[in-house]
């Protein structure tokens, strides 16, 4: 149970507070302690904590902080590249432009800490084009960092020189890659590259680059101010620390909620901290968990830990931390046709299975929702979601980068758990649901 | 004669823009600036003519295909000239399931324009998740968000777009 004692948010603790995003109502929360405290530390002991901590990146793939800058070479002679992701384009995550918006010290805290440890002496914070808001909230804070001695040529007094700069995308979902991230922080499209290399070996103009989450680098902070045990200690076993969860779909209140690890999915959707569950008469059908490339899961599969591990033994994912809610009046072909169109709008086509794939999944999704599917179509379209990436488990992707694996689990994991709700389509030729195939607010007004 | 692409007032901000984007990477490495330097081409026109992109092209020393093959592939770049009011409609997953699909038709039917299509002052347009899934339904109207829209709040926003 995760409320036993009184839960601390670490992440969003001053949300909602006038000016929260301004340097003066950051140092008055202890701001830049942190980061006093690591430059007493040498760079290596700084990832030593780091790895002690058990932070595990929070950008989706859940790799394990420390030990991803641990693989920067020290020895390299070329210049080495921090690279923030801020490209936050799954679908149904909303959690990193809070932290832009509201409090962007606490990123570039951690940026600080996370520079002075690698020997980074250049930062790129890649943020999605459609962030105007919080990209100027940004750069604001970089600009008070710069005017306050924390960037620029010291680092609070020390010979450290750290250069930081938004750099903002242009609408592109699979620029959130961190190789397509890369290809575009140079000026090109965003075709990911294939790995290894991997970006910490030959990353940013073929240097060594560690890229990270948002999330991921104001957790930073917290490892320093309290320790290492103490961050390790929030979460679990093999993930330290809170978690940011993005609840939406059909609930009563969705939002942004910061987690207990052991916080489970029913918790999430029905405690009056967070959800508080489904408009009246209705009931959970399905949630996918960490945005719309993690497998759904069905409404007796709920009662599941919000954490890596958890979520990996029921053969889905943690991913983004997006948490989408549909009801029993939604209807699952029509969910699983957007999310499929979706991922075929943004393949960048360097990969034939992907290219092909993703379209060919959305036609024949488009034809069961419309009534004209045969039930031969549900044999096909399982074979092309497998001829992009086969499940399970996760990861057996046949393509360049994991977009592919992205675009074939939401296939996989629908039929698997709702095939009634498909089979239901062709036998009666049309969509059971009619025109209301989006539950409960799928009626706007 | 054609007509030059800026005025002295937007040459001058040009200019300065991207002298800027260029001392933010390596002096071998003028053309990873690309993205930076569409979007100020864009910010000043609206757009990006091609002759503009020649402009950002020559300054970052690459070729214009370059520059025309970067500005193809994201969606945020204008290769035509958009109405003065660009609004992009999340249709994804969790919008739809807060009546986004509903909210696309009334404004397509408001502002009598399918979505994909442009006149003078609207270009509507169908986009993916911008991240106000908690806040959904949503828009975008030139960039800026505008969230958990009812269609009271639709058509007060609507009125202001003149
Ligand atoms: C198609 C695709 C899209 C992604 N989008 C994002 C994103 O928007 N934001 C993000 O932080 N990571 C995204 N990732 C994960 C990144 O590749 C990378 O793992 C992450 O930025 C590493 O940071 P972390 O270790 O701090 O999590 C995406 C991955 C894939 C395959
Ligand atoms: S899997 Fe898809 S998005 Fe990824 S590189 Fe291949 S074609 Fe591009
Ligand atoms: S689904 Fe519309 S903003 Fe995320």
């Amino acid at each position: 149970m995760a409320s036993t004692t009184a839960f601390e948010p670490i992440i969003s603790g001053a949300w909602g507070q006038p000016k929260s995003w301004t340097l003066e109502h950051y140092r008055k929360r202890g701001g830049y302690e942190a980061l006093k405290k690591a430059l007493e530390l040498a760079p290596a002991a700084i990832i030593d904590e780091v790895k002690k901590s058990n932070l595990r990146g929070r950008g989706g793939a859940g790799f394990p902080t420390g030990l991803k800058w641990s693989f920067v070479p020290k020895d390299s002679p070329k210049p080495k590249y921090l690279a923030v992701n801020a490209d936050e384009s799954e679908p149904g995550t909303f959690k990193d432009r809070y932290i832009l918006e509201l409090d962007p010290h606490m990123m570039l805290e951690g940026i600080a800490i996370a520079s002075y440890a690698l020997g980074v002496h250049t930062c790129y914070i890649y943020i999605r084009g459609e962030f105007k808001f919080p990209a100027e909230r940004t750069q604001a804070a970089i600009n008070e960092a710069y005017a306050a001695g924390i960037f620029g040529k010291k680092m609070m007094g020390k010979d450290f020189q750290l250069d930081c700069y938004v750099v903002r995308g242009a609408g592109a979902y699979i620029c959130g890659e961190e190789t397509a991230l890369l290809e575009s922080l140079e000026g090109k499209k965003g075709w990911p590259r294939l790995k290894p290399p991997f970006p910490a070996v030959v990353g940013l103009f073929g240097c060594p680059t560690v890229v990270n989450n948002v999330e991921t680098l104001a957790s930073v902070p917290h490892v320093f101010s309290r320790g290492a045990d103490w961050y390790a200690k929030l979460g679990t076993d093999k993930s330290g620390g809170t978690r940011l969860v993005c609840l939406s779909g059909t609930v009563n209140r969705p939002g942004v909620y910061e987690v207990d690890m052991n916080t489970t999915i029913t918790q999430l959707i029905f405690d009056d901290k967070f959800g508080r569950g489904l408009p009246a008469g209705r009931k959970v059908k399905a949630v996918i968990p960490g945005g719309s490339s993690a497998p759904v899961l069905g409404a007796d599969e709920l009662d599941v830990a919000l954490e890596f591990e958890a979520l990996k033994v029921k053969q889905t994912m943690a991913g983004s931390g997006g948490v989408i809610v549909m009801d029993d009046s939604s209807c699952m072909v029509r969910c699983l046709w957007r999310v499929a169109r979706f991922y075929a709008e943004e393949s960048c086509g360097q990969c034939t299975p992907c290219r092909e794939g993703t379209p060919w999944q959305t036609r024949l999704l488009r034809k069961l929702e419309e009534g004209r599917g045969e039930p031969s179509d549900l044999e096909l379209l399982s074979n092309v979601a497998s001829s992009i990436a086969p499940y399970p488990p996760i990861g057996l992707g046949n393509t360049i980068c994991a977009l592919g694996d992205a675009a074939a689990l939401p296939t996989h994991s629908f039929l698997m758990r709702f095939r009634a709700e498909f089979e239901a389509h062709i036998h009666e030729k049309k969509c059971p649901f009619g025109d209301k195939p989006w539950g409960a607010f799928g009626d706007w007004s | 004669m054609a007509e030059p692409l800026f005025t002295p007032e937007e040459q001058k901000k040009f200019d300065a823009g991207i002298a800027e984007i260029i001392s933010h990477y390596p002096p071998d490495r003028k053309s990873a600036g690309m993205l930076p330097a569409l979007r100020l081409l864009q910010e000043l026109k609206g757009w990006l003519p091609p002759e503009g992109m020649r402009l950002v092209a020559r300054h970052l020393e690459v070729t214009p295909e370059r520059a025309y093959e970067v500005a193809s592939f994201y969606v945020m770049y204008h290769l035509k000239k958009p109405g003065k009011y660009v609004i992009d409609v999340c249709t994804n997953l969790s919008c739809a399931l807060w009546g986004a699909e509903k909210m696309l038709a009334y404004l397509e039917q408001k502002l009598g324009l399918p979505a994909g299509e442009s006149n003078e002052m609207f270009t509507l347009r169908e986009t993916e998740c911008l991240a106000s899934c908690g806040t959904a339904p949503c828009l975008q109207v030139n960039e800026e968000h505008h969230e958990s829209l009812t269609k009271a709040k639709l058509d007060e926003l609507l009125a202001k777009l003149t």
